[in-house]
Parts: C-alpha cells; structure tokens; sequence
C-alpha cells in the first residue's frame, strides 16, 4: 500500500478534519521526524511494531473473501498512528494519534465503522512480538506475522477473521523504499500480500462463513507526499494463475506519479518504475455527492496485462472523518481476478 | 383624502404633547418591563444551552463511580471491551477568591464539544498537537479569560463564544495537571453510537454505576421555575402598563369625538377613519414599543448580574452576566407592544364605530352602570373558583400560577362592585349636602377609575404578596442557618490523607470533629447526595428536622435508618416510615425528614458505618470542627499554617453565614425591584385615568361651584377623592395580598423549590407600603388638583352659557 491513508491519518490527527494543517507541514521539513533511508536494512519482527520517530505509520489489511453461497465480499482492517511529536510517552501526554477503520463490503452494501484514540494509555497500540496491532476492541494480533487472527465490529457489522501466511514478505520499491514522487519523497513500505482468510462476517442478516484470500500493507514516512499531489489511485490485484500486482498513480499538477511492483506466484517480486502502468478511467459512479470512477482500464505492457478493473459495490464509500473509496474489485481481461481498489482526492 | 384625515388625526397629538409622551411612556413601560424579563429569561436559557451542550449533558448517559474517580486503566477495560465511552476529568479549580469549574474532556475520543468546534472553525485554529500536548490550551469564554491571563502559570487561553462564563474546558491530558489528580477520570460519557455487542458493564466494571440522562441535574428544569416566576411578573407588568395605554388612549378618543363628527359630516368613512386610527395606533405601538425595548434592554442589563449570582447560588446553574441583543426578542417586543395597545384600545375603538354621525361631544354626566358591574363581578368570581378548580384538578406548578392568576384578576375584576358597596355605605352615613355629594360623585366617577384601581390593587397585592413571602422565607432561612450550620470552623483538606493528617492533628485540640463525607448516587427523581454522620450531641439537638418518627436519631445512627431532605422527600413523596433504596439491594427506612433550603437536589443521611459499607471510597475531606467560638479564629490560623491550607478551605461559620445570606438577598433583589417597578406603573395608571376623566369633569364641578365651593375647596376634594379611592383599594388588596402570599409559599414554593415554609406577617412592611399608596394617589391627583385651583371662573360658568 502506499501513500494512500497518509493523508488520512494527517487529517484525522484530530477530531475534525479542519483542525488538520493541509498538507503543507508535511511537504516542508519534517519537524524533527526522521525521515525514510535509501539502503534501510529492515529487522524483524522488529519492525511489525510501530515505529514513533515517524510521523506516519500503518498496518493496513484488505480481503477478498468468498462466502458458502459462493457470493463475494470484502473486509479492511486498517490501524494508522499519527504522530504530532516524534516520540511516545505514557499517559493522557502522549502524542501519538491513532485512528481504526473498518469495513465489510457485501454485493449490495457497504458497512464501516472508526475508531480514535490516543497511544500512552492502552486503548490502541501495536507490538512487534507477539505481534499485535488494535484500537479499542479492534484487533490484529497472533504469535507471529503469519499466523493472525483479526476482528473489528461497528454499529452493525463485524467480524471474526483467520489469516496464514503463504509466502514471503514482499518489499516494494528499492527493498522496501518506495518513492512517491519525481521529487524524491518516499516511504518504508512492505507487503504480505497471500494470507489465507477464513472466519465469519457478521451482517445484519445473519453470520456468514466466509474464505480469501487477504493482503496486509505495512508502510511508514514522514514526509511522502509532493506539494503539488492532490489524490491516488491503489491497486493490488490477485490474478487466478497466482501472480499479483500492486500498482498506483499519484495524480499531481505536474504530471501523474505511477509505481508498481509484480509479484510472481512464487513471491518473487519486482519493482516497476514510474511510467510503466498505465490507468484509465471507463466509467464514472455518482458517490456521496461527487463523480468516483468505478471502472478502470489497467495495462502493464511489459508483463502483457491489460485489464478492466471494476468495483464489486460502486457504493464503497468511507464516510469517516476523511473520506475516501475503498472496496473490493473483479479483474478481467488478459488476466482474471479479484483485488482491492482505493481512491483520494475526489 | 387620507392624508387630509391623517393630518387632522394628528393634528390632535400635536396639540396634547403631554398626552403623547404619556401614551408612549405607557406602552413603553409595558413593553420595557415585559421584555426585560424576556430578555433575562432568555439570557439565561442560552447560558444552559451552552452549559448542557458541553459534552452534550442531558442527552447521554454517563458512568460514574459513586465511591471516587475512576482510573485511565478502568477506561481502557471498557473501551477494549468495545464499550466507546469518552473520559471526563472535572473539578473546582481556584482563582483567587473565586472557583471556576475545570472541565477536561478526551478530546480525541469526543471532538465534537461547541467550544471546540468553534476553535478549529476560526481563522486562527489552534494545532491539535498545541491542544494534545503539553502545555496544551485552555478554552475559557470572553468573560473569565482576562481573569485566567492574570494567573500567569496556566496553559496559553483560547477564547469561545460557547462556553459558560465560569468553564474552563481543556483536553483531559491538560486538565489532569491543573487539577493535579494524574491519572483520575470523574466520569465517563457514554457516546452514541456503539458496536453491535459489547459485554454488560457488570462483567468488566461491577463498580460503576450508570446515570441516565432523566438523574443527572438539569439546568433547564431546576430554573424552570424560578423563570416561570419572572415571566409572571413580566406579564404583570405587562398587564399594569396596558392599563396606562388604555387610559390614554380613551382620553384621546374622548376629545377628539369633536373632530371625528366634524370628518364624518365632510365625508369620511367610519372604515376609512377607523383603518386610519387603527395605522395611527400601531405607529405609535412601534415607536413606545422601541422605547420599551432599550429600557427593556437597560433593565435586563441591570438586573442580569443579580439574577446570574441567584442562579449561581441557588441552583449551580451558571449565567452570562452579559446582554446580547437578540433580533427574535426585539421582535417579540414590538409585537407585544402592537398586540397590547391594540387590545387596550378596542373599547375604544368599538364605541368609535358604533358612535351616530352626529352625536356630540360626550358630555353626559356618568351614570350609574350597576348591571355591568355586577356582571365584571360575576366573572371575578367565575375566574377565582377557575383557578381553584385547575389547581386542585391538575396541581403542578403551571397550574399553581393558573391559580394565582386566577385569584389576581378575579379579584380585580370583583374591585368595582366592591368598592361601589363600600362607597355606597359612606354615603347613606354622610351628613350634609357637600359629604353626600363627595360619596356619591365618587361613586359616579367609578367606572372611569377602576381600571386604574384594579392596577393599583394588583400592584399592591403582589407588593404584599411577594414581600411576605421573601420576608417569611429569610426569617426562616437565617433560623435554619443557625441550626444547620452549627461547627466553628469548616475545613477541607486537599485529599483524603490530609484529611486524616489534619483529623489526627485536630483530635487533642477540640471538642469533637464531624467528617462531612459525601457520595453522589441516582435516585428516580433525580442526583441524591448521600452523607455520612457520627453520632454527635449537635445532631440531635439542632438538626432541622421538620417531621420524623420516634427515637430517630437512636435508630439513624445504630445504622437502621436514614434521614432524607424535604426536596427529595416531597418529590418522590417520601415521609417517615416510607422505605428508600439507597444501592441495589440497600434499603433503609427513613426516620426523619429535615429542611434544606437553598439545595436544589436530593439528600440523604446515614451514619457513617452506612456509608463506609455503601460507598467505602468516599472521600474525606471535609470536617466540621466544635470548639469554643473564641478559640475559633486563632485555630483556622494555626490549621492553614500547619497543613499550608489556603484561606478558602478553613471558613468560619459566621463567614459561610453571612455568604449564604448574601446570595440569600441577591435572590430577591430582581424580585423586589419588579415589586417598585409594578407600583410605580400604578401610580402613572391612576395619573392618566385621572386626566381623562378631568376633560369629563368640568360640568359635574360647575354646578357645585355655582353652589358656593370655591376653587381650592373643590381642589382638595379632588385630592381628597383621589386619596380615598387609593386607600380603599390598598384595603382590599391586604387581604388579597396575603391570600397571595400564602399560595407563594404553600404552593408555588413547594412546586418549585420543594419546600414549603412558615408564613409570618409584617404589618409594619404593610403600613409603609399603605403610605406609598397614599403618596402616589395624592402625587396623581396633584395635576388635576392643580388645574382646577388655576381654572378661569369663566371657563366654570361657560358650562351653564353652552354646550362647550
């Protein structure tokens, strides 16, 4: 995943979004945050847990799941912390901001629900061993990264989820230094993008047993985003034969910024430079008051992909304290499959 | 056409220009007096609004924990259970001679308070990591910030529109520090939207206790009554000023009869003339009514600080002492204005209309009109038995002003046939031509001046009436002070520890030490303050006990039974004998029911073996301390220096005596300047009657100036009628006045305080107000008198020569 919830969690570092300083805090200096590395060496399990000297940080799971009706559905599970200061500290004090959302997308509906709290007390948090990462009563946690369990509730959802691992981490960009704009701004980033999931939706109409296949994201910066970027558009898409993309496009004034990174169905993965992805809009849906576009034209030409990506619900809007569109997506063309779509700044 | 009419229409004002000032002084006083009261009333109502919108009180339901705070660890239990509840630390905190209220809220888990909306929708919004992190903000309204700048050692001040003058709102984290209780919560808000299951707070915190917004104090309601008082006296007023308008405005259609002839003879429509004085009428409503909206203004402005300290002392409910001009009132004001000159002008109106082409100038002497008495009469009685009727059907406080309502004006309206009676006996005693004719020229001129009277007696009665009451009301409250209020000195320790240290300290060097422990609990009718008592001589010799049962004390303090106050007591309607339940499954029966006046919610005692097994945690912080009084000075010396206690946590009884006394009077100051104000109003009213009926008057006196009366003769005599009238009416309105004061404290009262009180008279009070009365008749009467004493003979005898 990539820059993606920045600005969400920059938004949300407090109560309403107006409080937020734009993004301009973020495209000067990086107020004592330390900034991502070229040439980081990551350690694990180390760094599964938060990492407070950053001013950004998130742990961000989506899932395409497939019900006993053979119905599909999707779940995110996303935990952002928000810095206002580059440190952690027990109590009220600590200014460490962190914020929970959590969604189920049926064929017909799209449930969400947020969640905010503050780090130093206990109510939301993250540990790199055992690894667990929650907020309220929110929680991704097990005996190690590959072995998870996951549950998040809202007024009228929830769920109870299982996850194992069936590959290798994947690193985006240059080990897992993704940049993010022609300027140079980047981001640790690092994905496990093959859990298997099975467990059970809670939906209004009743408990459903479900199975997938989930992607978790694990991303942190402190200064990502170029000044002229206004939004993005993500994609990790899973294809049937076992290969996976992850590709975005930072819309900018000065041009669009496209990053991916093809992962093989072994989990070997390659990091793909700006230009090489192309995405079109083919068709628009009217969403909380705005044009979404809800059907896409995606083409890889070095790896002979060229796809039509299209929204399982147009509707999968969240209405959370900074709105964004985040749901699950159908593949076809060259290739076939499912995968997660988000898109900002519309 | 219409124009020529207008001119002449007006032409009259500018030939009576006293008239016109007099018109516009009675629609402004009408006006000014009612809108004053509105204004306060709604002045006040905003300062709730703001107060309960601060996390939204009222409307969401709270955890407590009735023994102390409750601690962040507790919080996180229940928000990793999935509970979404928001963290409140609150408490007094000091500033100089003065405590405000220090609210601090979790503002990242409840952002959605009116002050911090506010703030970050300003120009220059704050950053929330300035807010969330030390030092972090303050937010304080206009009124108390220049106060907070003056402390120096607090956090930089924000200032909000939306907040009560004496909040201090501040994230939780900032608010932990100032109140220096690091870690504490004081309760928890339960937020409205909740995920689909979350275990039962039996099962994760058994200790908390759930508050429904219906237990928590509500401003709105508390206030209710004493607002529905003002609006009482407001209408009043009111009602006294239409009676000026009404008698001017008769004046004026009484002279100008002339004129209007004289327009129907060239052809002006009846229609026509009356749409015309009808625009003329409501011109002149709008201008007196804009008058009476800046005195309205002005009095509200003066009297809103009296009513914020009330408010303050009598409920905890805190009131901007600051006016804002408000559109919607100052439209409700012109409104009133209009609606009431036009209603004190329908008679007449009415008789415009129906008044023959070419009927003259009246000059007919006044006849007597008994029927129509007699039927005003009957309706004085019809409402009187209607306002006994809705009270005793329906009760409640609405229904007890329907009562007091009706009783006023069933009594005014029952004046004339009374005041007839009484000068129809004088006048069968009168010896000799002159006294008969005095009698019976009174009698005649009735009808004119009972408008006024009834003014004038309803004025007097609510002078009576509220001033007996304020007067029994202090009586009482200053014995009672002396009864509960009965240790030497009262001291607060900064926390539970000290207040042991100070305990153990004070053993050796006093007569006895009574812990004042106390611990908030729900109870249906509302919060119930539980305390806790040793057994003490002073309990039972002193405490106010208004009924209780046999062997009360023996049986509160071997732990069987409770005392409860008479608030709680007459709401829930509890007495002796009754059962309360305290905690679940903790029932006491009550022994006893004490007075406690000035307290606006529930209370009960226990001994405090009780109490330790119902709430153990309560704090004790409180002591009262028994001592020889002339010790008492140098010990609160010795206590502050010893424990480093300020001034305001070791207080004498004569100082917290005089301080409850002093918020005692300001209770009272608005009520009493209404009480002036309203007499005041009378006395204009009898002023204007008397000038109409001076146009009237000069053919009933010719006759008897022909007779041989002189001029100042018949001058005294006017005063004299004018004094006579005054003093019959301030007769009757005693007893009205009294019957008056006796629903204030048996009915409205008990409504509205939940307390009832003893009723004592002041005849004195009411021989100074009689003078009043009789001063402000002879003041009235003075301009006719005068007039009459400089009149021209020749304007005397040109009675007998024409018409006029």
């Amino acid at each position: 995943m990539n820059v993606r919830a920045l600005l969400i969690a920059i938004m949300c570092m407090l109560p309403v979004s107006s409080w937020a300083q734009g993004y301009a805090g973020l495209g000067g200096s990086a107020d004592g945050f330390e900034i991502p590395q070229r040439g980081y060496q990551f350690e694990f399990p180390k760094d599964h847990g938060p990492h407070p000297a950053f001013r950004i940080e998130w742990w961000y799971l989506t899932a395409n799941l497939t019900a006993d009706d053979g119905r599909d559905y999707g779940i995110q599970w996303t935990l952002f912390r928000s810095a206002l200061k580059p440190f952690e500290t027990e109590g009220w004090q600590s200014p460490q901001i962190w914020m929970g959302h959590a969604a189920v997308t049926t064929p017909e509906t799209h449930y969400f629900a947020e969640r905010l709290s503050r780090g130093g007390i206990g109510q939301a948090g993250a540990t790199a061993e055992p690894f667990a990462a929650w907020i309220d009563e929110w929680q991704m946690s097990g005996p190690d990264f590959d072995t998870l369990t996951l549950t998040a509730s809202g007024k009228d959802f929830g769920y109870d989820l299982s996850l194992k691992a069936q590959g290798p981490l994947v690193f985006h960009g240059e080990n897992g230094y993704s940049v993010k704009s022609s300027d140079g701004q980047a981001s640790h980033y690092y994905s496990q993008p093959s859990y298997n999931v099975e467990g059970v939706l809670h939906l209004p109409e009743g408990d459903m047993a479900v199975s997938g296949n989930g992607w978790l994201d694990r991303e942190w910066s402190s200064q990502p985003l170029a000044e002229d970027q206004s939004g993005w558009d993500w994609f990790s898409l899973s294809f049937d034969d076992g290969d996976k993309l992850m590709a975005f496009r930072l819309r900018g004034d000065r041009g669009d910024f496209t990053s991916a990174t093809w992962i093989s169905a072994d989990g070997s993965s390659m990091a793909l430079s700006d230009g090489s992805t192309s995405f079109t809009p083919l068709e628009t849906a009217h969403v909380a008051g705005r044009d979404v576009p809800v059907a896409w034209r995606v083409t890889l030409p070095d790896r002979g992909v060229d796809v039509e990506v299209s929204a399982l619900v147009p509707d999968a809007w969240m209405a959370t304290r900074f709105e964004y569109w985040e749901g699950p997506v159908t593949v076809t063309g060259t290739h076939e499959g499912r995968g997660y779509l988000e898109m900002t700044g519309y | 056409m219409t124009r020529t009419v207008l001119q002449a229409l007006l032409s009259h004002w500018r030939a009576h220009r006293l008239q016109l000032g007099t018109l516009l002084i009675g629609i402004a006083l009408a006006t000014g007096l009612w809108s004053a009261v509105q204004a306060i009333n709604s002045e006040a109502r905003a300062s709730y609004a703001r107060a309960n919108a601060q996390l939204a009180l009222g409307q969401l339901d709270e955890l407590r924990d009735p023994t102390g705070p409750i601690p962040i660890a507790r919080y996180v239990d229940l928000r990793r259970a999935g509970w979404q509840v928001a963290a409140v630390l609150e408490g007094p905190y000091r500033l100089g001679t003065r405590s405000v209220h220090l609210m601090g809220v979790d503002m990242v888990a409840y952002p959605a308070l009116p002050a911090i909306v506010e703030a970050e929708q300003s120009a220059a919004a704050p950053d929330p990591a300035d807010m969330l992190t030390a030092p972090g903000r303050i937010l304080a309204s206009s009124e108390l910030a220049p106060l907070l700048r003056e402390q120096g050692d607090l956090p930089p001040i924000l200032e909000s529109s939306a907040l009560p003058p004496d909040v201090i709102l501040t994230d939780i984290g900032v608010a932990e520090t100032l109140l220096d209780q690091q870690g504490d919560i004081s309760r928890l808000v339960v937020l409205s939207d909740q995920p689909r299951l979350v275990p039962a707070l039996s099962d994760i915190a058994p200790e908390l206790q759930r508050f429904s917004p219906s237990s928590q104090v509500d401003t709105d309601q508390l206030t209710g009554s004493f607002h529905l008082n003002l609006s009482a006296f407001g209408m009043l007023s009111f009602a006294v000023g239409l009676f000026i308008v009404h008698g001017t405005v008769g004046l004026a259609f009484a002279q100008r009869r002339g004129m209007i002839r004289t327009m129907r003879a060239l052809g002006v429509s009846m229609r026509r003339l009356v749409v015309l004085i009808l625009a003329e009428l409501t011109f002149l409503a709008v201008i007196g009514g804009a008058l009476g909206l800046a005195l309205g203004f002005f009095i509200a402005g003066a009297l809103l600080p009296d009513v914020a300290a009330t408010l303050r002392g009598l409920y905890g409910a805190s009131v901007s002492g600051q006016m804002s001009l408000r559109p919607e009132w100052a439209a409700a004001g012109i409104a009133m204005a209009v609606a009431g000159t036009l209603l004190a002008s329908g008679q007449a109106l009415w008789r415009l209309s129906q008044m023959p082409i070419l009927t003259g100038p009246g000059v007919r002497a006044w006849q007597d009109n008994a029927p129509a008495r007699r039927l005003t009469a009957l309706a004085g009685l019809i409402l009187i038995a209607g306002g006994t009727l809705a009270y005793l059907s329906v009760g409640g406080l609405i229904a007890g002003f329907v009562l007091l309502a009706g009783l006023l004006t069933g009594a005014a309206l029952l004046l004339p046939l009374s005041l007839s009676g009484v000068l129809a006996l004088f006048a069968r005693r009168a010896q000799g031509p002159v006294a008969q004719w005095v009698w019976a020229d009174m009698r005649a001129q009735l009808p004119g001046l009972s408008l006024a009277l009834m003014a004038l007696l309803l004025a007097l009665a609510a002078n009576i009436g509220v001033g007996t009451m304020v007067s029994s009301f202090r009586l009482t409250f200053v014995g009672w002070l002396d009864q509960r209020l009965t240790s030497e000195l009262y001291v607060t320790a900064v926390d539970d520890q000290q207040g042991q240290e100070i305990s153990e300290w004070l053993q050796p060097r006093v007569d006895a030490i009574l812990p004042l422990r106390t611990v908030e609990l729900a109870h249906e009718t509302g919060p119930l303050f539980l305390y806790g008592i040793v057994d003490d001589p002073v309990y039972r010799l002193h405490w106010p006990l208004i009924t209780s049962a046999t062997g009360v004390w023996d049986d509160v303090m071997t732990g069987h039974a409770v005392l409860i106050n008479e608030q709680l007591g007459r709401r829930a309607d509890l007495w002796p004998g009754d059962t309360l339940e305290l905690r679940p499954g903790h029932v006491l029966t009550i022994a006893g029911v004490y007075s406690d006046y000035g307290n606006p919610t529930g209370q009960a005692m226990v001994s405090m073996a009780q109490l330790d097994q119902i709430a153990p945690g309560a704090e004790t912080r409180r002591f009262g301390v028994r001592m020889p009084p002339e010790d008492a000075t140098e010990m609160a010396q010795e206590l502050r220096r010893q424990f480093d206690l300020p001034r305001q946590s070791v207080v004498h009884q004569a100082a917290m005596k005089a301080q409850s006394r002093a918020i005692f009077e300001k209770t009272f100051v608005v009520t009493s300047a209404l009480n002036v104000l309203t007499l005041g109003v009378a006395g204009f009213a009898i002023l204007t009657s008397l000038l109409t009926l001076w146009t009237q008057r000069l053919p009933q006196i010719a006759p008897v100036w022909a007779l041989g009366l002189d001029r100042s003769q018949l001058a005294r005599l006017e005063l004299m009628r004018s004094v006579t009238l005054a003093a019959l009416t301030a007769c009757l309105a005693l007893p009205l006045g009294l019957v008056l004061s006796w629903v204030l404290l048996t009915v409205i009262n008990v409504q509205a305080f939940g307390w009832r009180l003893p009723m004592y008279v002041f005849p004195l009070d009411w021989l100074y107000l009689f003078v009043l009365t009789l001063l402000a008749a002879l003041i009235a009467a003075a301009l006719p008198a005068m007039r009459l004493l400089r009149l021209p003979p020749a304007d005397l005898l040109r009675v007998f020569a024409s018409e006029r």
